[in-house]
């Protein structure tokens, strides 16, 4: 396949049943398909999961896997979004000695804050959209980041 | 009804008509196979090794139409029927593959016989169950037979730990089947067929393309209706042989890598391939980019998964074949068969050109006579079976197929060791037909312990085991395209195929001549126990024609012209 490969962001309803999240994760290795970031988390009030999945692909690809997703008996519905809002967070630890306002103050132009402060370390949160959040990741580079945890995206449709 | 799950495997055996279950005991199974004992709605068919019992209901499957059924036992049990399963999902053949496990209290623990058999089976069945409660048993039970049959159908295994067979619960098998997340779409659309019809109307070279899909939803009659009415020319996959009868007027051959030259050159010239129930397969297609490359394409396919897969469909209908092709009866006369008479004149000439054909030889007998005589003497009369290699290619190209159903083989996941034993589970569905496995000297060795199953449960399959002394196939493509480095195909260390077979308590023949062919064939089919008839045949034939791996369909390399000798 020569064709573009481009960045999509596929939610997945499943029944939330043992074995469901193999049967996906085993369809994208088993035919090759990317897995950037997989998140899952039962839907309130039902027997459902909702799995929100990003990967990248051609057309031919995307459009492979969202059929074959739906093929697996236990997936209700696959949504290919287009328009949609999506956001991720980010955990990072600092080290005490590091800068704590220009923490706080960079958490907080990425829609997040500091959560936690220990005896030798800080924890800062941000929320938002994947890329911003790669952008926050890149600017704190300089405050020595210990440890740097992502959620991975979740998204609704608009 | 309060029972136990093992009696509530057997009940929901019973419930859904199960006539013959294969398989082979073990410990993990032991509580239903103690249950087997005591009844006796269904027979059981014990094979020798957990491989056959899965290939035999596969064959079961393919000759009746029915669910196929085999059980096995956990850990190596269960592993040995991979290959089964992984067969039947590429071929879409609807089965139930009941497995045990050990007890869930022992799930984990690398117990004895402990295998993750839903973590094996779960990339090559269409889906599979690890019941953990024999309150479940009775709606998984009837859901794997149901998900097994219906949409596309395919494989679907159930493995069961030892303490819910035992276990007692409520059991009640009248509760419909509802799957809120599984609803397979069998109606095509209306307006999509009408759309496809009138692209067709307007086309001036279309083409039936028939697959597999025809066979799995009994729709071969309708197809043959449509053809007849629209006088357009078709050819069949491999998967599809016996949709049209062999001596069809509008049967061009089947296409694809080994497929005939009218076959392949049709397919590159037409203008509307009319894909039923195919699936663009490699084997078929050869080069992807130069494949029907000025046609249009309309594709039927209950599998929307299937449709725009390789091939892009400019007219996709999503649908079960016999559905769609009954509504496009009801709009047949809008096409008029008369446009396409120069259309099937070109293919007729591309035949005439380069027909299928062989080289009769003085010296040895050539593999393609020994399945054209067979199909002269049985005809109609024989269910085929075969293996894999080149035995299974002169099968599918000479034999005159008369119906659907006739012809049973491993094409997707081209397994080895599959004719035997499947020709043993068509024997069981259709006891009053021939059954026939031809087969070669490397395939039948590997289930050649079913000889013993034959033999116990008389089920007289006749062996053809066209000798070459090779992997022939392997062999064809070394001489071709390996410089003729025979890397561990040659097989001239052989068994004495008749004494095997005696051994077993079947019968043998060794055959050189076309005289002792025939004397031989007609001997097993009124002796009617298990057979091997083993033809010396022509060590260095090729299958031809052929297109090259990755080559294009209208690229083949040809039967050679016969040397004028003496």
């Amino acid at each position: 396949m020569t064709e573009n490969s481009e960045r999509r962001v596929i939610s997945v309803i499943v029944v939330n049943e043992a074995s469901v999240l193999s049967r996906i994760t085993d369809l994208f290795s088993g035919r090759g398909y990317n897995i950037t970031s997989l998140t899952v988390a039962p839907i309130p009030d039902s027997k459902y999961s909702r799995l929100t999945i990003v990967t990248s692909g051609s057309v031919r690809v995307i459009e492979q896997i969202t059929k074959q997703l739906h093929k697996l008996i236990p997936v209700l519905r696959v949504y290919e979004h287009c328009d949609l809002v999506e956001k991720e967070m980010a955990l990072v630890k600092f080290p005490i000695t590091e800068n704590i306002s220009d923490i706080n103050s960079l958490c907080d132009a990425y829609n997040g804050k500091i959560v936690d402060i220990g005896d030798d370390m800080i924890i800062g949160m941000v929320t938002d959209e994947p890329k911003r959040v790669e952008n926050f990741l890149s600017a704190i580079k300089k405050y020595n980041p210990k440890e740097i945890v992502r959620s991975g995206a979740v998204a609704l449709e608009r | 009804m309060q029972i136990s799950g093992a009696q509530m495997v057997i009940e929901a055996f019973i419930a859904e008509g199960v006539d013959t279950v294969f398989g082979y005991p073990g410990g993990a199974i032991m509580n239903v196979y103690d249950e087997i004992y005591k009844q006796d709605k269904f027979q059981h068919i014990l094979n020798r090794h957990e491989q056959a019992s899965v290939h035999a209901a596969e064959g079961y499957a393919k000759a009746s139409g029915k669910v196929g059924v085999a059980m096995i036992t956990s850990g190596p049990g269960f592993t040995n029927a991979v290959t089964g399963l992984a067969d039947a999902y590429m071929d879409s053949i609807p089965l139930v593959v009941v497995s045990g496990q050990v007890p869930m209290s022992l799930i984990g623990t690398d117990a004895f016989q402990e295998i993750d058999a839903v973590g094996i089976s779960r990339p090559c069945t269409k889906h599979n169950y690890l019941v953990t409660d024999a309150n479940d048993l009775a709606r998984v039970l009837k859901e794997a037979f149901y998900i097994a049959r219906s949409g596309r159908p395919g494989p679907v295994h159930v493995d069961i730990p030892k303490d819910v067979t035992a276990q007692i619960a409520e059991f009640d098998y009248s509760k419909p089947v509802d799957l809120e997340t599984y609803k397979p779409h069998t109606k095509g659309s209306t307006r999509q067929i009408k759309k496809a019809m009138e692209a067709i109307a307007n086309s001036k070279r279309p083409l039936f393309y028939l697959g597999g899909g025809i066979i799995n939803s009994n729709a071969a009659y309708e197809v043959r209706d449509l053809i007849h009415r629209t006088g357009i020319p078709a050819v069949e996959t491999f998967m599809a042989r016996g949709t049209l009868s062999h001596d069809d007027k509008y049967l061009i051959s089947m296409l694809g890598m080994h497929g005939s030259y009218a076959a392949n050159m049709a397919m590159s010239e037409t203008d509307m391939v009319i894909a039923l129930g195919a699936r663009f397969d490699d084997r078929v297609t050869g080069k992807l980019s130069e494949f029907a490359k000025n046609a249009g394409v309309i594709h039927v396919d209950i599998d929307p998964a299937s449709i725009s897969k390789l091939v892009n469909a400019d007219f996709p209908i999503v649908g079960d074949v016999k559905n769609v092709v009954e509504e496009m009866l009801e709009l047949a006369d809008t096409i008029n068969p008369d446009h396409y008479e120069s259309w099937r004149e070109t293919i007729n000439n591309f035949d005439e050109l380069h027909p299928l054909a062989f080289h009769e030889d003085s010296e040895r007998l050539k593999p393609q006579w020994v399945v054209k005589r067979v199909g002269e003497l049985l005809g109609d009369n024989a269910n085929i079976s075969t293996d894999v290699g080149q035995h299974q290619m002169w099968a599918a190209q000479f034999y005159p197929f008369t119906r659907p159903r006739q012809f049973i083989s491993s094409g997707g996941l081209g397994t080895m060791g599959f004719g035997f034993p499947a020709a043993m589970g068509v024997k069981a569905a259709s006891p009053e037909k021939t059954s026939i496995n031809f087969t070669g000297d490397g395939s039948i060795l590997m289930n050649v312990q079913e000889l013993m199953t034959a033999v116990e449960k008389k089920l007289p399959v006749i062996n053809i085991i066209l000798n070459n002394n090779f992997l022939g196939m392997v062999r064809q493509w070394q001489t071709l395209f390996y410089d003729k480095r025979h890397s561990e195909t040659d097989l001239s260390v052989q068994p004495d195929f008749v004494k095997l077979s005696e051994a077993f308590g079947g019968i043998g023949y060794r055959v050189h001549t076309k005289e002792e062919f025939d004397a031989a064939l007609k001997d097993a089919v009124e002796k009617n126990v298990v057979a091997f008839i083993e033809v010396l045949v022509e060590r260095f034939e090729n299958v031809m024609p052929m297109v090259p791996a990755g080559g294009s369909l209208f690229n083949m390399m040809l039967l050679e012209k016969k040397k004028e000798t003496k």
